[in-house]
């Protein structure tokens, strides 16, 4: 007879719908180079393609474990702790629509994989120019599942944060909280950068920095507008809201800059660009367009501050994650508790229109997200430093990680390159003056 | 005097000089070939073999009291103890004009006092 499952699976699927979330999923693994771009122009020019690689080598263990056990951890039932393994190797994940959207599950679990790609690339912040290529792929493994599924499961796929009520749009607690926290908790395991402190250490490329962040913000459009699961209301507001909010940080951020040394700076305005699009991602469908642009305001307060203080700390937390994702989600996670206005969401009020309830629950979701992040990271590379070296050699560090973990350069000239054939049998790098 | 050194420890030498008071100097990069190993990169399908390292090249004009304490400002800066470290060139200087003064010699290598 007719049961349960049968009835959801009898539920429509809406083309409109798919096509976008289509379109969505792209757009967010779009964001993924897009980082390493980001990322690759703050790091000096000798640790380009390490860094890149951090970013591309999380599309690669993230997608594989997602598919594996990540989803099914996140999305399977609604334990209020951690989902099932019913979903394991994407068994039973088909076209039949995703419980609560009219798009095909399959769809749905991939567009979640690509916010798993992108937060666990975003902790590779934390670490560049100095961990091991080989730990950081085993780091960021584990790393999706043990602390990104599990935060996802909380916020999104039925654990107790989103069945107590808390509003967290597009990810404010997996996404930016949980990589924030985590970059923390990794830059205190693995250590600061051997020169850190000692020698300026400074971005080598600022039009990447800049290219990078436009076109993580366009691919943001997929992510907070992809949130909503349809082309319906909420998808429509988070959409313009992620246009309005980033915009008002750069303001506020350019004014901050020239309080602060009279100049509007181009690495400045990279870094508000992604504090706006962090800022909104927890608050896109949930607040109105006005209030969306007091956020992207505010946003940026706490996190220049923290962007300015961090450096005066002996903590290398190296690309300030924790400033640009942790600090800025916090602030939207919050603003959400004050300012969601149900006449625009449909869903809830928040502290500013009538229920003090919301706010809590907001709160209790800024406390707990950082919390399990911080110390779930903490842990793994604590067990992970005590089974191998998590950074590379001091001298491999001191000479340039893209030649010593890949072999390749960001900028050959070719000068001074001989060809090797295979025929020459030249494997190994072949002394040319014995120096003794 | 003329000293070629890693570039990753060319900071280490600037302040071993300001150390030893020695404040002129030039300095170029440049990429050269001692006893080192090459290095073996590969992009796609062709591989090779790169025989030359990045370096920076110090140019310092001194008066004789300065040589040794300059020599000594550039091993301790730029030494790790592995092959590549540099070379130091010491090499007699004809003349040595100030543009902006016309002192010349001695006079043109001391630092201005502030």
């Amino acid at each position: 007879m007719i049961d349960t499952p049968f009835l959801v699976a009898a539920a429509r699927i809406d083309t409109g719908d798919t096509a976008w979330m289509l379109c969505a999923t792209a757009l967010v693994l779009l964001m993924t180079p897009a980082l390493g771009l980001f990322y690759a122009g703050l790091v000096r020019a000798k640790n380009t393609l390490n860094t890149f690689m951090m970013c591309v080598a999380a599309i690669a263990v993230a997608m594989v474990m997602w598919a594996l056990v990540g989803y099914s951890l996140a999305f399977d039932g609604d334990n209020a702790l951690i989902g099932g393994l019913g979903y394991a190797g994407l068994h039973g994940v088909d076209f039949q629509p995703r419980a609560g959207t009219a798009i095909p599950h399959l769809v749905f679990m991939a567009f979640q994989a690509t916010f798993c790609i992108i937060t666990t690339a975003l902790v590779a912040g934390a670490v560049v120019e100095r961990m091991r290529f080989g730990a950081f792929l085993i780091f960021a493994a584990l790393w999706s599942v043990l602390v990104y599924a599990v935060l996802a499961h909380w916020a999104f796929g039925g654990g107790w944060l989103i069945s107590g009520g808390t509003l967290d749009f597009a990810g404010g607690v997996p996404v930016e909280m949980g990589s924030g926290f985590s970059a923390l908790a990794a830059a205190l395991v693995v250590g600061a950068r051997k020169d850190y402190g000692r020698q300026a250490l400074l971005p080598h490329n600022a039009v990447y920095v800049l290219l990078g962040a436009g076109m993580l913000w366009f691919g943001w459009f997929g992510f907070n507008g992809g949130s909503g699961f349809s082309t319906g209301n909420p998808s429509v507001l988070a959409f313009t809201n992620t246009l309005l909010c980033p915009a008002c940080t750069l303001l506020v951020w350019f004014l901050l800059d020239l309080l602060r040394d009279r100049q509007v700076t181009a690495i400045g305005a990279a870094t508000a660009i992604i504090v706006g699009c962090v800022g909104i991602t927890p608050a896109g469908g949930y607040i109105s367009p006005g209030w969306a642009m007091l956020l992207g305001g505010l946003v940026a307060l706490p996190c220049y501050a923290v962007i300015v203080f961090r450096p005066r700390t002996g903590v290398d937390e190296t690309l300030d994650v924790l400033a640009a994702h942790g600090v800025a989600g916090f602030t939207g996670i919050l603003f959400v508790g004050f300012f969601a206005q149900a006449s625009w969401n449909g869903v809830s009020d928040g502290l500013f229109f009538g229920n003090a309830a919301q706010l809590g629950d907001q709160a209790l979701a800024a406390l707990a997200g950082p919390a399990y992040a911080f110390a779930a990271t903490f842990l793994l590379l604590k067990v992970l430093g005590a089974l191998m070296p998590l950074r590379a050699s001091e001298y491999e560090e001191a000479r340039r990680l893209d030649v010593t973990e890949h072999g390749e350069e960001a900028y050959p000239t070719g000068e001074g390159a001989i060809l090797v054939t295979p025929e020459a049998g030249i494997e190994e790098p072949v002394p040319v003056a014995d120096p003794a | 005097m003329i000293g070629i050194v890693r570039p990753e420890k060319a900071n280490d030498v600037l302040e071993a000089l300001y150390r030893s008071e020695v404040r002129g100097f030039s300095l170029s990069r440049v990429e050269g070939h001692g006893g080192e190993l090459d290095r073996v990169e590969t992009y796609r399908g062709t591989t090779v073999k790169v025989g030359l390292e990045d370096k920076v090249r110090f140019e310092i004009a001194v008066s004789d009291p300065f040589v040794q304490p300059t020599i000594d400002a550039l091993c301790e800066g730029a030494r790790t103890g592995e092959v590549g470290d540099g070379k130091i060139f010491v090499v007699p200087l004809e003349q040595v004009v100030r543009i902006r003064s016309g002192e010349t010699d001695d006079l043109a290598v001391t630092p201005v006092k502030a």
